[in-house]
């Protein structure tokens, strides 16, 4: 099963950063690559099995289920239900610490998925890089300035 | 409760997990540890391996390991025994990579039960002390502009530099030692755990930094000199700096930084205690290594030249074992003195090293009997004075090679004993013989400064330079035995106390 992880040190206390990923339906406010987004059903973003479904600006659209969310620990766990991707059995895992030295925080997205055979490297690079790398940056960056 | 600290380190994970996996490693790089020794063995990745350390401040800790993972590049500790009450202290290290810029993340956190009232000075002392200073350092050397990982190289001596006065203890302290158990070979020096007792009376109590190897050290570990009580701990000879000191002592304080090269045995230890008075004041531009390098073989090159015999102007001096430690020194000394210098070697080598060290006349008597050569070179009068440390081996030709009326000086036996001798041989040509032992120069503690400082001022001003030829872990005594026995050295051996191959 390919595996994906991706992490980076994000310039901001951990409480103030996880109030901006927490929000499962607020993923176009932080990532470049989302254009709109919904929760399904009208269902609250933070109920557990609440899905979201939203369009990516390069027009694809993905559901996504949320399995596990803890504010306890700083991480959200959820699984891909429809996509253009071409992965099964996807399920990832964003997650914060606290790094007690300069109030920073550390962010790792994590990921495993089944996919037609060959095709891992592709994904694994093109989810790491254009999605969970790409958007750790972004949420970097926000907190830079 | 718990304490917990993070930080980023920027140098790949697998260089800081290369660092911080060694359990006894933290000696290495943690600024809080002095010393650290795993108990029962090298091997400090068995799950259940024991590190026993001193602190800085003189503080001894054990701790053990109970966990430990590469896959996910942690290591999980407890606390055996602290003067701290940390109760049911149990400390995790985990690293995961920051794979934005080859970067590691790194949790340091423990849960512990302290006593009532002493719960925050213990969690700053936990997170500050401990683990925010061990963050610093790892920065420190890891982030240099260097390759990141440490090179396997034997790690820089040790700073001469001034160090913190360590606070007195009074507490009896674990130190490494070598222990001989019975008489033998290389091998019955084997690095133990000893207990050392707080400073009587009149003594100091030392943090060894340097240990000086020498020959006599080879006769007490076989029993030819009865110095040694056994079990002990052989060597007469290192550099340091006062842990603490007993009642009565006047001259010295914690800090201060010394070296002795007498009896009664025991330098092959971290830490030992010692005789006031037998310790001599190092100065400012004498380093720890150099000390224990030269202050043995220098006071006896010292009374050799100056008191059993002294070497005049224009004398001829036949010293065997030239390269050697006390050799060079003899050597160098006795050319400064104006004396023309012929010396016995081994190899083409040592050859070098002893024409290097001022020797005029270097002859390798593996390729020739010295006799002839020395002949040759005083047109045939024979050298004046003969310093011999090689015994057996060489004494009857020494005695050939020796001038009417000259003096001949055998101060060991490195070959083997000499046994007995026929005193009518020394009338042929009216031979003088010495015997000199070195305690009966070096018993007098103000004629040992003496001599120190007629010693260093010789450094000071060039006339010996002191050459280092070996240094080896002190819990690899038996190797530097075993190439001394070996005549595989040049100059100084000297021993590193803490240091890990």
């Amino acid at each position: 099963m390919p595996k994906i992880y991706i992490s980076n040190v994000i310039p901001a206390p951990t409480g103030q950063v996880w109030g901006v990923i927490r929000d499962f339906n607020g993923l176009a406010n932080w990532t470049p690559f989302v254009a709109e987004s919904r929760i399904e059903l009208g269902a609250p973003a933070d109920q557990v099995g609440c899905i979201r479904n939203f369009t990516l600006k390069d027009g694809g659209r993905i559901r996504e289920r949320l399995l596990a969310l803890s504010d306890y620990e700083f991480s959200m766990t959820y699984s891909i239900l429809e996509s253009p991707m071409g992965v099964e059995n996807y399920m990832a895992t964003l997650q914060l610490t606290p790094i007690t030295e300069g109030d920073r925080s550390f962010a790792e997205w994590s990921a495993e998925f089944d996919c037609a055979p060959g095709r891992e490297k592709e994904l694994v690079n093109f989810i790491g890089q254009n999605v969970f790398a790409t958007g750790l940056r972004a949420l970097a960056q926000r907190f830079s300035a | 409760m718990r304490v917990r600290r993070s930080t980023v380190i920027d140098a790949p994970v697998d260089a800081v997990w290369a660092l911080l996996r060694d359990f006894n490693g933290h000696g290495d790089w943690h600024p809080a540890v002095a010393a650290s020794l795993i108990e029962d063995g090298p091997t400090a990745d068995r799950i259940g391996a024991v590190r026993a350390f001193r602190l800085a401040d003189g503080s001894q800790l054990r701790e053990q390991l109970i966990a430990l993972s590469d896959r996910d590049r942690s290591l999980t500790y407890c606390l055996l025994d602290s003067p701290i009450p940390l109760m049911g202290y149990v400390a995790s290290i985990r690293l995961k990579p920051v794979t934005e810029g080859d970067r590691t993340f790194w949790t340091w956190e423990s849960q512990f039960s302290p006593p009532a009232g002493r719960e925050e000075e213990l969690a700053r002392l936990v997170a500050l002390d401990i683990y925010e200073a061990g963050f610093s350092a790892v920065r420190r050397l890891l982030t240099k502009p260097r390759p990141t990982v440490r090179a396997a190289a034997p790690p820089p001596s040790p700073p001469p530099a001034v160090r913190p006065p360590p606070a007195a203890t009074g507490a009896t302290l674990i130190s490494e030692a070598i222990v001989v158990e019975r008489h033998g070979g290389p091998e019955e020096l084997r690095p133990r755990r000893v207990a050392v007792p707080p400073p009587g009376d009149n003594q100091v109590r030392l943090q060894q930094t340097a240990i000086g190897v020498n020959f006599i050290d080879v006769y007490c570990r076989t029993g030819f000199f009865d110095l040694l009580q056994l079990p002990g701990t052989p060597g007469m000879e290192a550099a340091g700096v006062v842990l603490d000191v007993g009642p009565g002592v006047t001259r010295l304080r914690p800090g201060d930084r010394v070296a002795y090269a007498c009896p009664p045995v025991g330098a092959y230890a971290d830490l030992r205690t010692m005789d006031a008075t037998l310790l001599v004041p190092l100065p400012a531009d004498i380093d720890d290594e150099m000390a224990a390098a030269v202050l043995l073989k220098g006071l006896s090159a010292h009374f050799l030249l100056h008191r059993v015999h002294a070497v005049q102007r224009g004398e001829t001096v036949l010293i065997h074992a030239a390269a050697g430690g006390v050799g060079l020194l003899l050597c160098q000394w006795a050319g400064a003195l104006g004396a023309i210098v012929i010396g016995t070697v081994s190899s083409e080598e040592k050859a070098e090293a002893a024409r290097r060290g001022g020797c005029r006349h270097p002859i390798v008597t593996s390729q020739e009997n010295f006799v002839p050569g020395v002949l040759d070179i005083t047109g045939g009068r024979g050298a004046d004075v003969i310093y011999d440390a090689v015994g057996r081996d060489t004494l009857d030709r020494s005695l050939q090679a020796l001038a009417v009326r000259g003096h001949l000086v055998s101060f060991g036996q490195a070959s083997g004993p000499i046994g007995a001798w026929d005193l009518d041989r020394f009338t042929a040509k009216s031979t003088t013989l010495s015997r000199p032992n070195y305690a009966h120069y070096t018993s007098s503690p103000d004629e040992v400064r003496d001599m120190a400082a007629h010693l260093f001022e010789a450094i000071r001003q060039g006339l010996l330079r002191v050459t280092i030829g070996q240094r080896f872990a002190l819990s690899e005594a038996a190797l530097a035995h075993q190439r001394l026995e070996a005549r595989a050295t040049i100059g100084s051996t000297i021993l590193i106390p803490g240091w890990r191959s």
